[in-house]
Parts: C-alpha cells; structure tokens; sequence
C-alpha cells in the first residue's frame, strides 16, 4: 500500500529531558500549544525550562509573558533551580513582558477594546531578542481584568495568530481547577486547540505524582497516555518516557560470574552481561549474600559496581561484608565500588528512578545491584512500582550493564510476591530461594525459574549458608511441592527416604 | 486643576480614530485649556507601552491629577469617562428648560 499520509509538522526539539520522546520529537514548530494543570502542577517549571533549553542547547532567545507572577517574584522563584533570569535579560537573550494586574490599579471600561497593546508588546520583544521560543503563563489571569471573557478569548487568539506569524513557538499556559475533567477554564482551548497537555499532580499512597499527557498535536503523532515527570533542584523537569522506551537493547552474548561457581553452572555457565536477575525469597534465605558475591565477583574481575541499598545502612552493608570476607570500604577506596543507601521513603518513586539513574551515569559501573527492590514497592502504588522498575531496568540495559535485584517474599516457605508477578516479566533470570520443611528441619532450597536464552537447571537444589559463603549442593529428590510450600515425599520407607534423599552431586561434594 | 492626559492606541484603526475624537470632544467641552493630550501609536512605540503595562488599545491614561488611572476603551460611554476622569458632569443644556 502506498504510503498516503501527509508529512508531518516539523518539529521543535525542547530539550526537556524525556520531553521530546513522548512527543515524537518535540512541538510542532511554529505553533502554540496549551499546557493545562491545576495549580502547583509544574506549568511554570515546565514552561520556563522550555525557554531555558533553548537558550542553552540551541542557541535559540525566549520570551516570557507573566500574567500572574511579578516578573520580580519569578525571577527569585527560578532562583532556586539556578536558573539567573536577570543575566538572560541583560545579555539581551530572554524578555520578559510583565501582563499581570497592578492590584491597587481600577480599570474603568468605556466602550470597544482590543489587546493590541499586548500584541505589540510582545511582537517588540520578540523582536528584541531575536526569539524562536515565547511562554504566556497563565493566561487564566487576564479573564477577571476585563468585564467581556468573550473579549478576552478572541483577543488571545489573535494573539496567538500574530505569533504565528512571527514563526515562534509559543506555550500557553491555562490553570484548571480540577484534576480530572474538562481541560481548562474559560474555554480557552477552543480557541488554542491546535495541541493541548495537561499536567497532572495527585495524591496517590500519600506521595505526590506527577505526570503529564498530551492531549492532541494537530497534524502530528505523539505518544499516548500519562508520563511521570519530577521536578528537582538540578535538571528542572525530567519526563520518565516509560512506554516509549525502546527496547532496542542488543542481546550480548557474553557471560559473568554470579560470584557462585556452582550458580553459574547452573545457569549454563554464568548470567549474560547485559541481563537482569532477580534473587527472590523469604527473609534470612540469603539474598543479600548473594548480592555480595556478585559484588565481589566484580570488583575481583576488576569491574565497577554499584549497589543500592533500600533497608540497610551503609554500616551493616559493610559490616555484612566483611563477615563474608568481602572489603567493600577498600573497594570504595579503590573506586571499584559505590555504595548508595537511600530509603524509599525519603522520596517518590520517579525520584529515585532520576537519582539512581543519575547516579549510574556517574560512576559507569558494569554491575548494578538492589538490594531490596521490594522495598520500593512499600511505598507506591504497582503502576508507579511497574514504572519504576521498566524505567531502571531499560536503561541498564542500554548500558549493557548486569543488574541483580532482590525481592523479599512474605512467606517463609513457598509463595509469591506481588514484586515477583509484577517484574517476573521484565527479568531475565529469576532465581528463587526458598525453605524447605523436611522431616522436622528447615532448609534451605535453590531453583533457577527462568533464564532468558539458555538452558538452564530445572532442578531444585539445596544450599547451605556459613562463614565461607554459600555452598549449593545436590538436588532434593523424592519431594515435591517444595516451591508451594507444601512438601509431599514420595517414599515407600524410612530407609529408601535416607538412601534416595540426596543423590550423588554433579561437581560439588557430597 | 491642569489634565495631563495620555492616550494609547493602535495604528489608524476604527477604535482608536473613535477613541480620538470622542476624547477631544470632551476635553473641549469640560477642560477648556486645562488639559494636554499626547496621543502614542503602539506600534510606533511599544517601550512606552511596556513601561506603562499597558495591555489595550484604546487606553487612556490620567496622569494629573493623581493618582494615575487607566479608562480603556474608545471612550463612547462619556459619562464612565466623566467619572473616570473625576470631572464633574457640567451641566446639560437644553433650549427648551433653560439652564439648571
């Protein structure tokens, strides 16, 4: 079939991290777009890091309306993102056009008006600095100046018109009262329908979400559906593009040590350099042993590693360690390791996906480790959680970075969590540890689950936890149900049960 | 008491020509030779515009007397801009009643 499409708009890169992904591209050029958002929403953070990242990356001037804000209290409310407007403004790259209400000031209406006063203000700035990007935030301000709204609207799109003309891309920003319904007030977008976002802030798990939608470009594709953004003191806006994310990854072929010999046998002769294992079981089964073997297995192969850690302190991370004969602050010394504890509840979850992902862009290690990732989940909602986990796990990956999760089950034996059903998909290897109940004693069972693109062991096998580590041995035989919980034995006597409990081993000792 | 009177418009259009005329009717008619009007074209010199915040066109601004006070519109509505200019509505002469 013939491709009949017409071509797109071209587009305006804004520079807003993740920004342009979610929207194929950028803003369609030249025209203006509506961002509505209740209040505290981000307009403004977003509107002006629109502006800033202009000026910054593509050498292109801005113009800031400010209908609400004084230019004054704009200026020292950027401030804190250290964004120096007034420098902008004086190496003549940014205007501003204070539009706001003098408050002791009364307007007496005395017959037909328009705001080509405004028009040409703006038009005299845009020109002034030469600029390809304008901001108008929030024009919900100019409805109570004047007595006709009907006045007002054809006013702003004739304004939005002559920007037009002028070929500069403009963001409207419009207050909406309500998180959900109708787009803005005072039906604005009718009239700068052309592309319409709506930036949402809710309540969600007593932690606060925000997200932004694009509603309609016209003549444009764009990406579907809410995206978590955050809003910190050093980037401004970041846009998590979950969804969008390609999963373009190359598969490596490439192999790496778990840091357990007989593990990596297991799995066909250790976990692929690019993949993500998560080690799920009960509390006590040893899964933080096992993120300090794959840190150690790093940092002796002379490969950077990075661990996060959501429930213990560096102290105990250390101190653990050093039981298992690992030496994590000499590590540290030697810039092999970071350690990074950070509990979930100091900050939202697109928080931590920005920071931890900041984090491995700085240090560039070959190995990541969480240990828990469940702990994450505690303090969110499965959406956020789902998210969280894609967004960190996709850009891992592209690093062709190996991750090792943790996820700690509820139950002691058998089980499993909503971590497991939730991230079971996007892992790579899941390695399951788990007690087992047999003949009145608790031990301890290891099964590889899954492994993505080899053969793998399938049966269980027990291991067993000391000084020196942990040492996995042969597999259980004539007992079933173990990962249910609920070992059945399928013995005829008590002698067979000894003689056939344990087989001979494949390589360790008996 | 003296009028310094300042008033914005836009270009030759309909509004400002209006604005223009029924101001200069007023002005004649209730200020006599109090008053002094500048008539400043936005486009010609939006800074000024810019400084003064202004936002419509036509506006008109009272600078004297104090305070400063904004009547925007083309000034049809001449009582609005009677009171809006605080000057006292002079008495309306009619033939037919004689002068109140």
């Amino acid at each position: 079939m013939v491709d009949t499409q017409p071509p797109e708009l071209p587009r305006l890169a804004t520079g807003i991290p993740g920004f342009d992904e979610i929207a194929n591209g950028g803003l369609p050029r030249g025209r203006s777009s509506l961002i509505a958002g209740t209040a505290g929403s981000g307009k403004t953070v977003l509107a002006m890091q629109f502006l800033l990242a202009g000026m910054r990356w593509y050498e292109q001037n801005g113009v800031f309306v400010t209908f609400e804000e004084t230019p004054d209290d704009l200026m020292l409310n950027v401030a804190s993102f250290g964004w120096d407007l007034e420098q902008l403004v004086k190496d003549n790259r940014l205007a501003v056009v204070d539009a706001t209400a003098d408050p002791g000031e009364e307007l007496w209406q005395t017959g037909a008006f328009d705001l080509s006063a405004l028009m040409a203000r703006i038009e005299a700035a845009v020109r002034s600095v030469g600029a390809r990007r304008v901001i108008l935030d929030a024009v919900g301000a100019l409805f109570p100046q004047f007595t006709d709204a009907n006045v007002v609207r054809r006013e702003l799109h004739r304004i939005l018109a002559g920007l037009r003309r002028l070929d500069v891309t403009t963001i409207v920003n419009m207050e909406r009262t309500d998180e959900e319904g109708g787009v803005g007030r005072f039906g604005v977008e009718e009239f700068v329908a052309d592309n319409v976002l709506v930036v949402r802030n809710r309540l969600e798990n007593e932690k606060r979400r925000r997200t932004i939608e694009i509603l309609k470009f016209r003549g444009a594709t764009h990406q579907k559906g809410e995206y978590p953004f955050t809003i910190d003191a050093a980037e401004g806006v970041t846009v998590i593009p979950l969804s969008a994310t390609e999963l373009h990854q190359k598969s490596s072929a490439v192999r790496v040590s778990s840091g357990v010999a007989e593990l990596d046998r297991m799995c066909g002769g250790g976990m692929y350099r690019d993949s993500i294992i998560l080690v799920s079981g009960a509390t006590g089964t040893g899964k933080t042993l096992m993120v300090t073997e794959y840190v150690k297995a790093a940092i002796n192969a002379g490969e950077r590693v990075i661990l996060f850690g959501a429930e213990e302190s560096r102290e105990q991370l250390t101190r653990n360690a050093i039981a298992w004969g690992v030496d994590f602050e000499q590590a540290e010394k030697d810039g092999l390791l970071r350690i990074i504890c950070r509990y979930p509840e100091v900050m939202g979850l697109e928080d931590h996906l920005i920071q931890m992902k900041r984090d491995i862009q700085a240090f560039k290690p070959h190995r990541v480790a969480i240990d828990s990732m469940s702990a994450y989940e505690r303090v969110s909602t499965p959406k956020s959680f789902r998210e969280f986990v894609i967004g960190l796990t996709s850009y891992i990956k592209l690093l062709e970075t190996t991750g090792l999760f943790t996820n700690t089950t509820s139950m002691l034996v058998g089980g499993e969590s909503i971590t497991e059903t939730h991230i079971s998909t996007i892992t790579d290897t899941i390695i399951l540890l788990r007690y087992v109940e047999l003949a009145g004693e608790m031990r301890r069972g290891l099964a590889v689950l899954k492994m993505r693109g080899t053969w793998h062991e399938k049966e269980i096998r027990e291991y067993m936890i000391d000084g020196n580590g942990m040492h996995i041995k042969s597999a259980f035989r004539g007992v079933s149900g173990i990962l249910s919980g609920m070992p059945t034995y399928s013995f005829s006597s008590e002698a067979e049960r000894l003689e056939r409990l344990f087989d001979r081993p494949r390589g360790g000792e008996p | 008491m003296s009028y310094r009177l300042r008033l914005y418009v836009t270009g030759r259009t309909a509004h400002s020509q209006r604005a223009i005329r029924n101001l200069q009717e007023i002005c004649e008619n209730e200020l006599r030779d109090r008053y002094q009007i500048e008539v400043i074209d936005v486009l010609e010199n939006p800074r000024l515009a810019e400084n003064e915040k202004i936002m419509a066109t036509p506006t008109l601004v009272r600078r004297l007397p104090e305070p400063v006070r904004k009547i925007i519109g083309d000034l049809s509505d001449r009582e609005k801009v009677l009171l809006g200019l605080d000057i006292v509505p002079a008495p309306i002469h009619d033939p037919e009643r004689g002068v109140e």
